[in-house]
């Protein structure tokens, strides 16, 4: 037994879950990539995930929007079950935000069409009040001078600024990061941060693959520690890094913490 | 104390790099191979230009009536001009030239219209693609309004050319990206027969396809069900450059990275969004050279007809050397033929480039 299924019961107890993870496996091909995972949000709750690379974690996250299928168990966002069925996969994918390791802005349009896309397509949103939607969270990641460049004009902390406004664009209840700042120059990692940390105090629920332990002290209500595809082990960040139960966990943060 | 941190001034190159000597001496004396390289290659168009010239214009003859007028010992432009008419139109009746022109100067209007800000793009294009054809369509046939039908039997010449290289490339691209896509569908059924056509059509020749066309359809189609040949051909050129042209939209497709798809379908787009909006404008930017390509090699292949009974340029130049007036004209009639194709295929490269110029937003940096 890697994982305490009931601390997870208790933390979830009493508000519903807007993501739930029950016995989920996966595969590629004959290697087994999550095992087990058993695992649940509560709406405005903030998650980190972090664990060796190998470990799943990104795998796992990129589970809720159905980027990668999951071969057993189930897994439920906002109360709609992650199957086959296209019409519950699309309708989750308008609400749940997810930014990328590598940015992922489309090069072809300008900052502002890469904002207005999905609000004009998806949500049918007219274009002038897309624009303005745009522009206003352009504002919020202090980037809105930028508006009509492209996005290889950009540097990276610009860009990867310019995909969570995208994100917010949809006005999504959930936002998920996978590795925000891994692919940034160190003098840029804390814009990133700082837009996340603000985003996180407005009380989004947010999931968020990330090395930043930084982050993760200051942000999480809860941090997941994964490895070889299994939990193993998730708490309060006060528990987690002052008082880890595994020795995986405590091997772990000495190699990331004492370098 | 910190000290302030100035960046020192950018200074400008040095001059001995710069200018029209530096240019020179760079690109055609810069080590002893690219000097004695240099001097051979002018030796070679000595050799060259004067004859050429010689030939093609100083004691060229360019008026008379037959071969016998050409006496100055150079080229015989004389049959050019006087079959000029020939060349461009086919068999098409003289008085009825003008329907060709008309039909041609609204297509170039039409085109240069898309230069303009103020109009809307999505219905220029849609006016191209879907109106103008039905114009000109039946400007070239007739049939109505009073104009005298024309049988597409008569119809020949460059204007042959372009149309066949004209319908081909604006219905291979759509049937192309189809054809690509389908190639890369995850759905067995509609995977296959992308697959199978292309490989098929790939493997085989298009003067084999031409002669299905041609010759094949009408003996398997039951009596009285038969259409155009000039219909048939056309088909068969378009599905023959759509196998091509989706192998090579294949290329682009491949070449966009997966992160681009897993945005959009993260985002919510459906299938048929995410590429219409996202993968295809990068896929189509990428492999412009590829599709031009695809372009210059069908507009040429299209003086295969010839083969099965479709006088196009190439074709009326050839029926037209062996004019009993004109024997022996055959190298006027091939270099004017070369020079047309030359000048046309130049141009689309041309064109190709300054698009792709155009479409460049991906590096770009201020």
């Amino acid at each position: 037994m890697t994982y305490n299924n009931l601390a997870v019961a208790q933390l979830a107890a009493g508000e519903e879950a807007i993501i739930e993870f029950q016995d989920v496996n996966k595969w590629y091909g004959d290697f087994h990539v999550l095992k087990h995972i058993d695992f649940s949000v509560k709406k405005g709750e903030r998650i980190v995930v972090c664990g060796p690379s190998g470990s799943g974690k990104s795998t796992m996250i990129r589970c809720i929007n159905r980027l990668e299928e999951h071969q057993q168990g189930s897994i439920l966002v906002d109360g709609i079950e992650m199957n086959d069925n296209l019409k519950n996969i699309e309708t989750i994918r308008k609400d749940v935000g997810m930014v990328f390791q590598h940015f992922n802005l489309f090069p072809h349009l300008t900052i502002l069409e890469n904002l207005t896309l999905a609000p004009i397509w998806v949500r049918k949103t007219p274009k002038k009040e897309a624009e303005e939607m745009a522009m206003h969270y352009l504002e919020r990641v202090k980037i809105a001078n930028q508006a009509l460049k492209y996005p290889g004009q950009l540097s990276g902390g610009q860009q990867q600024r310019v995909a969570i406004a995208r994100g917010l664009c949809m006005k999504p209840r959930i936002m998920l990061f996978d590795e925000p700042t891994s692919a940034l120059d160190p003098e840029m990692i804390k814009e990133v941060l700082d837009v996340m940390i603000q985003l996180a105090d407005e009380g989004m629920t947010m999931v968020c693959v990330t090395h930043e332990m930084g982050f993760a002290k200051t942000v999480a209500d809860r941090v997941v520690f994964m490895d070889a595809g299994e939990i193993v082990e998730a708490n309060t960040p006060h528990e987690f890094f002052d008082n880890p139960q595994h020795d995986r966990t405590q091997l772990f943060l000495s190699q990331i913490l004492n370098h | 104390m910190a000290i302030e941190f100035k960046p020192s001034p950018s200074l400008p190159p040095p001059q001995n790099s710069v200018g029209a000597v530096a240019w020179i001496r760079k690109n055609f004396f810069s080590s002893p191979l690219n000097v004695v390289l240099t001097v051979l290659s002018l030796y070679v168009l000595y050799l060259l230009i004067p004859p050429v010239l010689q030939w093609a214009v100083l004691d060229a003859t360019w008026s008379g009536e037959s071969k016998a007028a050409c006496t100055a010992g150079g080229a015989c432009w004389a049959f050019i001009a006087v079959y000029f008419d020939q060349f461009m139109y086919g068999l098409y009746p003289a008085d009825e030239y003008w329907r060709i022109n008309s039909a041609a100067l609204l297509l170039v209007a039409l085109v240069a219209m898309f230069a303009l800000k103020s109009v809307n793009k999505m219905w220029l294009g849609f006016t191209i693609i879907v109106l103008y054809p039905i114009v000109a369509y039946f400007l070239f046939a007739g049939g109505v309004l009073g104009l005298e039908v024309v049988e597409t039997s008569l119809w020949g010449g460059l204007f042959l050319t372009t149309l066949l290289g004209v319908v081909g490339i604006v219905a291979s691209l759509p049937l192309g990206v189809i054809l690509a896509l389908g190639r890369r569908s995850h759905m067995p059924i509609v995977k296959s027969v992308c697959v199978v056509f292309i490989e098929t059509i790939r493997a085989v020749p298009l003067i084999t396809i031409l002669f299905m066309a041609s010759v094949m359809i009408p003996l398997f189609l039951p009596d009285g069900l038969n259409f155009n040949k000039l219909l048939r051909v056309l088909i068969g050129i378009t599905m023959f450059s759509a196998a091509y042209m989706a192998e090579v939209i294949r290329g682009g497709l491949q070449a966009i990275p997966k992160g681009q798809y897993e945005a959009a379908d993260a985002m919510g787009l459906t299938y048929w969004q995410s590429m219409i909006l996202v993968i295809l404008p990068q896929a189509l930017k990428l492999v412009i050279p590829g599709i031009v390509n695809t372009f210059i090699g069908l507009f040429k292949d299209t003086t295969l007809v010839y083969i099965v009974g479709m006088f196009d340029l190439l074709g009326r130049i050839q029926a037209a050397t062996h004019d009993a007036n004109w024997l022996g004209t055959t190298t006027e009639g091939y270099a004017f033929a070369g020079f047309v194709y030359w000048a046309i295929c130049f141009g689309m490269s041309r064109y190709s480039m300054a698009v792709e110029r155009k479409l460049d937003t991906g590096h770009k940096r201020s």
